[in-house]
């Protein structure tokens, strides 16, 4: 530890600490925009000057400067920082009159206003007037895609987003380009940016040069409620923030969270939200003669009731889909228990985990914060790019952080996956013959990780092939007291919470696909589909009786026979436990539409029409229940311990594994659930991709 | 006036051979083995003892700066890295040596290399120095042929490598970081201190940048001895020195000579005098476009050296001593260096970038009169927000001319602003 002080105030911070973090310990404000605690130090906005006595007669860039590099006094006093003395004052009123000579007075039409930090420091720093009477310098815009909106005239090259997108999301496709006046921020191609997470740039902007394209004068951010949540586009539970004013979600923005996301967002989280507003299930429907007719709640619980009680148990089934709360989830699983129905599954996908296997068997023990432990790492059949974008930036901050020498290999669906990998194949092959020079790495390493997707999973030979993955992770030495690398990668965020609530079919019950073969016999006549729709719902057969609850006019919905219409995840409050098997609560930010319900009270009015009244009235009730049933439910924010015993006992199943090459589960990173396939900005996304594919293919 | 036995460059002017056999002649790679043999320390001594202060500008002892590398490598390799960049307006010595006497800088890239444990010395030259470039790449073919360089350098049992590599054309890289930067292949941006190089310099180990002159010297001072070398001029300003002298003298020229020389006498010997003779002086720019321009009055009976320009509010600089007769438009000429700087800015920090084109537009109104009388002060606090706020010294070096330009000529650039507003004002009626 070193002691400085600071504005006569004495502090003891670590020496490796920048000068403008140990200013903040001891409590002075330093105006900065340039520096970011997630970036690299540029040091070119020079906002953060800073006086240091003893040193040269000028000030000091103290977002540069490590406390280690200051010099003592001549008899030893620990060095003497100001940061309002009125060297300093006046450093910061000319930097500042620097920023604004530029910089285009319009604000009252410029969509950072309110929540600018040029805005707010030139109200704290600034001077008032303006003695600069030559003409401001005019820069054209640029094209970044669809997502990021530019106005180069405001742009005071910070460089935080050339940075945040070379180093965090790992493209070299922003720059900075000219010298002196000229210079200017671009793609340099005018093309489009192809990261997954390059929306962060948005809130990375300190002015209004990078704004959100698809908000772009929707709305003010006084005018807008705040809510706090969760995030369900993949299995990571990225904190976010979601914006609404009135009923309407007006975007979505990231919270910090160290454990999870760090400040990170992927842009199908960010700019999902015009998908909300479209393709919405508003108003009970039921299927007549072969068409959709609009339904009161009662004449639709009615249809389902008349069918369900002309039907034996083990002819019905259900299924969760991947944006489904624990509550509601409960609420399904309770309500099958009580008609009798085995049938129930929450894994649509098809994956091999099973919580009969442990709790190890199926979360990403490792945590996501504990992959900056790893020190080497194998992945088979995941591409967490595409699967858990805000992952894969934390796996390159790894890479990163070990000075690009981070052995990582790679057994899947070649992938580019923004730092280098050894790839080792795409069959299994490569996986039961492990490349001796891997085997070797990871062996060699203290906390080799061992990242199993989806990828593996869900093909017919998933259980083999997880037996097999975790043989290797033991033979490596990757479960170890104090460190179990053994980690599944989730797609979905309803996916952990399912199997933790034993969400599988029960004795003699049916699961994914055997719902789909029995309904093609004719032998399932009836399924229940909680926005479920990524599971093959045209392979079922004509005779079943489908019930969709859920949120968006989708494949579950157009297959379905009665429609009740329930709440998107940000209509609602709910439970996720992302694919670390941290337990996190969403909560509601604006209500469904129309006459759309949340998901629990849809099946909790639909038990009482059944005859099977569910014993709970309200959300509370149903907690207290689940909690009863299910006590890690109630450790919010937690990650209850998984006993990587069941690692072991993974190994120990083997199983035949079958030749064919691994194949990508997300096959298109922007349409992976109802709502983003309702999302214009999605589809806009999406198809820029692939163009984007086709163009590098040829 | 410097003797010509004492003559550190004895082909600047390029009448003779420029190659290996000329350099043997002129008594250059003479005993270099010698000199290794005597060990780093004593070379670092040495130079140290002789006095040599930098020649790229800032004037930090060479011998000084040496010794901030590291004794012992801790497994990363040291680079010599020798700053050929030469791009400020008024200075034209390292072409010189490049073109004519490029064996000296060879030798001492050895010399110095040697003596900071680096096996490899980079040579950035100027984008625009093509002959030149052509010349040092030839002379260092010559030395490894000789086995000059390569392994076991002249028998020294020292291994030296010397590259060549050439700049693009940008002032900013003869910012030692930027220097740097643009040698790894990235942009040529300044990068913040500390680290200083000597510790993470090139490709992140240590590295001492210095300039082509204060290289080329060193074998001379080793086989001449220090005290030699700081016999000549006074304490804390000793040695030869290569003066470049432009504008509106008679003979403008590149000539060796002792430090701390009257400036009358650089003049009057090396020029031919000042262009309409000695009461037509206006101003002198002493060295290189970045330092203070001086009034005739002030320089008159200066002392060239770093202390003799310090105590006249000027800077010693590179030694390029920019004359200005009285046909000189003053305001014009520091509106063209401020263009100068606008135009090198490299647009990394905010003061720099933001500044440097304000003060330019602001200069372009006063060549004219096109401005209040009020902005003459504003222009002088605008340069003062500039300097010591950048991360480099660009930003300095677009100050001072501005500054200076107000603190010694207001008084001309108040008539030109009285001037335009009464021809305005009659135009107006």
């Amino acid at each position: 530890m070193a002691k400085l002080i600071v504005d006569g105030i004495e502090v003891d911070v670590a020496p490796e600490l920048t000068l403008l973090q140990a200013c903040e310990a001891a409590g002075a404000e330093i105006p900065r925009f340039c520096f970011h605690e997630r970036l690299s130090v540029a040091g070119n906005c020079r906002m953060c000057l800073v006086e240091v006595k003893g040193g040269p007669p000028k000030p000091t860039a103290s977002c540069g400067m490590n406390v280690r590099d200051l010099r003592p006094g001549p008899n030893g006093e620990p060095p003497v920082v100001l940061t309002n003395s009125p060297m300093v004052k006046k450093a910061r009123e000319g930097v500042m009159e620097f920023l604004l000579i530029n910089h285009p007075l319009d604000c009252p039409i410029c969509d950072q206003g309110g929540e600018c930090d040029l805005q707010d420091q030139a109200m704290a720093y600034g001077v008032s007037g303006s003695r600069f009477f030559e003409n401001k310098r005019a820069v054209e815009d640029k094209y970044l895609g669809p997502l990021i909106k530019t106005s180069m005239n405001r742009c005071i090259h910070c460089t935080r987003c050339v940075r945040f997108t070379t180093e965090v999301a790992g493209i070299a496709e922003m720059g900075l380009i000219s010298r002196g006046e000229d210079a200017e921020i671009t793609s340099y191609l005018e093309k489009a940016l192809s990261s997954e997470l390059q929306g962060n740039v948005i809130d990375l902007c300190p002015v209004g040069a990078l704004t959100s394209k698809p908000y772009a004068f929707q709305a003010r951010p006084w005018e807008l409620t705040k809510t706090e949540s969760i995030d369900v586009m993949d299995a990571v539970g990225s904190a976010v923030r979601v914006d609404a004013r009135g009923r309407e979600v007006m975007r979505v923005l990231p919270r910090l969270n160290e454990a999870v996301n760090e400040e990170w967002i992927s842009d199908k989280t960010r700019f999902i939200w015009d998908g909300l507003r479209t393709q919405r299930l508003d108003r009970p429907y039921v299927k007549v003669d072969g068409r959709f007719r609009a339904a009161s709640w009662q004449d639709a619980f009615t249809a389902i009731a008349t069918r369900v009680s002309s039907t034996a148990p083990d002819r019905i089934g259900a299924i969760a889909g991947d944006l489904a709360s624990v509550e509601e989830m409960f609420a399904l699983r309770e309500l099958m228990a009580a008609l009798g129905v085995a049938s129930v599954d929450g894994r649509q996908d098809g994956t091999a985990l099973h919580p009969k296997f442990g709790r190890a068997s199926y979360v990403f023990n490792a945590s996501i914060a504990g992959i900056e432990e790893a020190d080497a790492i194998l992945m088979i059949g995941a591409d967490p790019r595409h699967e858990a974008s805000v992952m894969n930036a934390r796996i390159r901050k790894r890479w990163r952080a070990a000075g690009g020498k981070l052995p990582i290999f790679t057994i899947g669906a070649p992938v580019d996956l923004t730092y280098p990998h050894v790839h080792l194949g795409n069959d299994p092959a490569a996986l039961q013959q492990l490349d001796a020079a891997a085997l070797d790495a990871l062996k060699a390493a203290q906390k080799p990780l061992i990242i199993v997707g989806q990828g593996a999973l869900v093909r017919r030979d998933g259980l083999a092939l997880l037996s097999l993955a975790a043989k290797v992770a033991t033979e490596v030495g990757a479960v170890t007291d104090g460190w179990n690398g053994f980690s599944v990668l989730h797609t979905a965020a309803s996916r952990v919470g399912a199997l933790d609530l034993g969400l599988v079919p029960g004795e003699g019950g049916r699961d994914v696909a055997g719902m789909i073969d029995a309904s093609e016999k004719g032998e399932l006549d009836v399924l229940f589909l909680l926005g479920a729709d990524e599971f093959g719902a045209q392979h079922l057969g004509p005779d079943t009786f489908v019930v969709y609850i859920g949120s968006h006019g989708d494949t579950g919905a157009h297959r379905a026979d009665v429609i009740l219409p329930g709440a998107a995840y940000t209509e609602k409050s709910g439970t996720f436990v992302n694919t670390e098997g941290r337990v996190q609560m969403g909560n509601r930010a604006a209500f469904p539409p129309g006459e759309a319900r949340e998901d629990w009270a849809i099946l909790r009015a639909l038990s009482e029409v059944l005859g099977r009244r569910l014993p709970f009235d309200s959300l509370a009730q149903l907690r207290a229940k689940l909690y009863a049933a299910h006590p890690a439910f109630a450790a919010i924010d937690t990650i209850p311990a998984a006993d990587p015993s069941a690692v072991a006992g993974l190994a120990a199943l083997g199983g035949i594994v079958r030749p064919e090459p691994f194949l990508p589960v997300v096959a298109d990173f922007y349409l992976t659930n109802p709502i983003a396939r309702a999302s214009k900005v999605m589809a806009e996304c999406s198809a820029l991709a692939r163009s984007g594919r086709s163009i590098a293919a040829e | 006036m410097l003797q010509d036995k004492d003559r550190i460059f004895t082909n600047i002017y390029g009448r003779q051979d420029w190659g290996l056999q000329g350099a043997l002649k002129r008594g250059q790679w003479d005993g270099t083995k010698d000199i290794l043999a005597k060990g780093r320390d004593f070379i670092i001594k040495e130079i140290q003892a002789s006095g040599l202060r930098g020649r790229g500008g800032a004037g930090f002892p060479t011998g000084l700066k040496w010794s901030f590398m590291p004794k012992q490598s801790d497994g990363r390799p040291h680079y010599l890295v020798v700053n050929a960049d030469e791009s400020e307006p008024g200075t034209c010595k390292d072409r010189e040596i490049l073109r004519h006497d490029p064996h000296t800088l060879i030798e001492g890239c050895l010399v110095a290399g040697f003596a900071m444990g680096a096996h490899a010395a980079y040579i950035y030259v100027r984008g625009e120095f093509v002959r030149e470039r052509e010349h040092l790449q030839a002379a260092v073919d010559q030395a490894y042929d000789a086995g000059l360089l390569g392994p076991n350098a002249c028998g020294s049992g020292w291994d030296m490598d010397v590259y060549v590599h050439h700049g693009a054309g940008a002032y900013i890289c003869g910012e030692e970081t930027a220097l740097l930067e643009s040698l790894e292949g990235k942009k040529g941006q300044p990068r913040m201190k500390p680290p200083f190089p000597a510790n993470v310099g090139l490709y992140g180990c240590p590295t001492t940048v210095n300039n082509v002159e204060s290289i080329a010297v060193t074998p001379t001072i080793m086989r001449r001895g220090a005290a030699w070398f700081s016999a000549f001029g006074r304490p804390n300003n000793t040695g030869t020195k290569l003066f470049m002298i432009s504008g509106h003298v008679n003979t403008p020229c590149v000539v060796e000579e002792e430090m701390g020389i009257p400036f009358k006498e650089l003049i009057e010997k090396h020029a031919g005098g000042v262009r309409g003779g000695w009461d037509n002086l206006l101003a002198v720019i002493p060295g290189g476009a970045s330092c203070p321009i001086v009034r005739a009055d002030q320089i008159m009976d200066a002392q060239m050296d770093f202390d003799g320009m310090r105590g006249i509010g000027s800077s010693f600089g590179t030694g390029g001593l920019i004359v200005m007769d009285k046909s000189t438009d003053v305001i014009a000429a520091i509106a063209r260096i401020s263009y100068f700087f606008r135009h090198e800015s490299c647009g990394q920090c905010t003061p720099c970038r933001e500044g440097t084109g304000w003060m330019w537009r602001v200069m372009e109104r006063m060549r004219q009169g096109n401005a209040r009388r009020e902005e003459i002060d504003m222009l002088f606090q605008v340069s003062k927000q500039i300097e010591g706020h950048t991360i480099c010294a660009l930003g300095d070096a677009a100050a001072w001319p501005v500054q200076a330009l107000i603190r010694n000529f207001r008084p001309v650039i108040e008539a030109r602003i009285d001037d335009y507003v009464a021809a305005q004002g009659i135009a107006a009626e």
